[in-house]
């Protein structure tokens, strides 16, 4: 160890590594830290888009912005939707990810194909794989000539009971594979004593993964759960084009689309911005609940 | 056994069907959404979807696009990034461990929450919208490769870094020197980690690009997607052909480099 002489107490050992982190710690703050205070800032102005340098008068509102957002009936329903998504998509995932990764982690054929065959999706660009669901889930698409008369009608995108549904589930499909990985690292975790314990008490494949597995991934299920969640809650890309901006009829909205609509189509930048901080409140929300929840069994 | 590998074997179905779908579909003269059409059949191949969806959005100059977009994100996020990440890991300064908690905090802060102050501040107040800075700007560094970075320097051994020292090298030279030939995988890892979300992204290119000249091609899909396609003779079909080009290039990156982005290195990424 260096002595460090008095300059060295304030500073540390290596000040070079203040200069190191500096364009990151600028990046952070340029792109996270000062557009959140800004957003709130303009959540509680009567803030509108001027020519740039034009000097305009943008006086403090209060919840002025936040009663307008609260009111509308948009954006009510599209948070009620997002609810939805997150009631299918959450679950779903957790269930489906953790099932697929415990049947991948055992010794397996062609575990690389399964592996890599999961994460096609998520390294895909949404844009390109919305392309072939709408083709496989139009009203005369693939998916309705294999159900024949079981066909919903309206069809899935274009029915209002079920365009939600049908976002959360094509969702869940395509982020399930890297909430595999996630659980696949975990159960590297798990202790194999633990198996040839529960074996010896003479408990079942099921049984062990129901009284071994899950309370042995707790943490990733807490982490997955949280992702999910976050994920659910910026939704637009989906919305958007999947059912051709939130059809039918605000059925599949989301928050975020709402917030696109309000703040930059419409051009109340205030508005959006308090749909944003909202929407900010409510993951927290969520994810505190959902803590207490998942986590409830962790000593 | 048997019942694990059934189950993953239809799961890999479901998975990998609808690319498989796209690829047919994106040959098909004409749509044919019937069970038969999820075959190719030699009659119904063509080559014109795809001349088709170039011609309406310019393939060349949109794929030409997103690399550059792709390209100054990856080279942000290696300049800046293994500098940060090498710091974070191997140099005691005052503020290591308030940035290093920043850096986990911003992985669950929705990025689209900032999208309306951004757009804001990037297209009114510094007016650059329809340019290749404002369009990086936002994902100069991903803070996931950040992590891997310094996952990958705290691996080291600290007797080199304390030998290169006493020889009086400086931290840039260590750095460069002995620390990033030692981490070639992690370069890689996070080059693959870090390529995946521009060239991906869509609302924030959507938001600040209006000359379509100068759109990525997950934008000048889109637009095509929801305004253009219902003119075409085969709408779909060109969608899907335009769809297969944006997804052929990060498909082919995972695959060739899957070994790269196993659990473990994403796990470390992620988890904190």
């Amino acid at each position: 160890m260096r002595s460090r002489g008095p300059l060295g107490r304030i500073l540390g050992e290596h000040p070079v590594g203040t200069a190191f982190v500096t364009p990151y710690v600028v990046f952070l703050a340029a792109v996270f830290a000062y557009p959140l205070g800004f957003a709130v800032y303009m959540s509680f102005h009567d803030y509108f888009f001027a020519a740039p340098g034009a000097i305009v008068e943008r006086p403090f509102v209060g919840f002025d912005n936040y009663v307008t957002v609260l009111s509308d009936p948009a954006v009510r329903r599209a948070f009620g939707n997002v609810l939805v998504f997150l009631v299918i998509n959450v679950p779903l995932t957790v269930v489906l990810s953790l099932l697929l990764a415990n049947a991948l982690n055992a010794a397996i054929r062609w575990r690389t194909f399964f592996r890599v065959s999961y994460y096609v999706p998520y390294v895909t660009a949404s844009v390109a794989v919305v392309g072939v669901w709408l083709f496989l889930f139009n009203s005369n698409g693939l998916v309705n000539s294999v159900l024949g008369p079981l066909a919903p009608d309206p069809s899935w995108l274009v029915n209002s009971s079920l365009a939600m549904p049908t976002v959360a589930i094509y969702v869940t499909w395509k982020q399930l594979g890297f909430f595999i990985l996630l659980y696949l690292a975990a159960l590297q975790n798990v202790s194999k004593d633990l198996y040839e314990a529960a074996s010896m008490d003479g408990a079942g494949r099921w049984k062990s993964f129901l009284n071994v597995t899950v309370p042995g991934v707790r943490p990733a299920t807490t982490l997955v759960v949280l992702l999910a969640t976050v994920t659910g809650a910026n939704l637009f890309t989906e919305p958007y084009l999947l059912t051709g901006g939130g059809g039918p009829d605000g059925a599949s909205a989301s928050p975020v689309l709402i917030m696109y609509q309000r703040g930059i189509e419409q051009g109340n930048p205030d508005v959006g911005s308090a749909i944003g901080v909202l929407l900010v409140i409510g993951v927290l929300l969520l994810a505190l609940i959902e803590r207490r929840f998942v986590g409830k069994e962790e000593s | 056994m048997k019942l694990k590998f059934v189950g993953l074997l239809i799961g890999a179905f479901v998975f990998l069907f609808p690319f498989y779908y796209m690829l047919i579909g994106s040959l098909q003269a004409e749509p044919d959404p019937s069970v038969g059409g999820a075959f190719p059949s030699p009659g119904n191949l063509t080559g014109h979807n795809y001349a088709e969806i170039n011609q309406a959005i310019h393939l060349g100059r949109s794929l030409l696009n997103s690399g550059i977009f792709t390209g100054g994100v990856i080279l942000g996020t290696l300049v800046f990034g293994v500098l940060a990440g090498y710091a974070l890991a191997r140099l005691q300064f005052r503020g290591r461990g308030l940035v290093f908690n920043l850096m986990l905090l911003i992985q669950v802060v929705p990025f689209q929450l900032l999208t309306i102050p951004l757009y804001v501040l990037i297209v009114r107040s510094y007016g650059l919208a329809d340019s290749y800075l404002g369009m990086i700007l936002p994902f100069l560094i991903n803070s996931t490769a950040v992590f891997v970075f310094r996952q990958y320097f705290l691996q080291l051994p600290a007797e080199l870094f304390d030998a290169a020292r006493i020889d009086g090298a400086s931290e840039l030279s260590i750095l460069w020197r002995v620390a990033v030939p030692l981490v070639r995988p992690a370069l890689l890892t996070g080059v693959l980690l870090t390529f995946i979300g521009p060239w991906n992204e869509f609302l924030w290119p959507f938001l600040i690009t209006k000359q379509q000249d100068l759109q990525p091609l997950a934008v000048s899909l889109s637009n095509y997607l929801t305004t253009v396609s219902a003119r075409a003779a085969n709408p779909f079909g060109a969608v899907l052909a335009g769809a297969c080009v944006l997804a052929a290039p990060a498909v082919t990156l995972f695959i060739v480099f899957q070994r790269r982005f196993i659990s473990t290195n994403l796990s470390s990424g992620v988890k904190g």
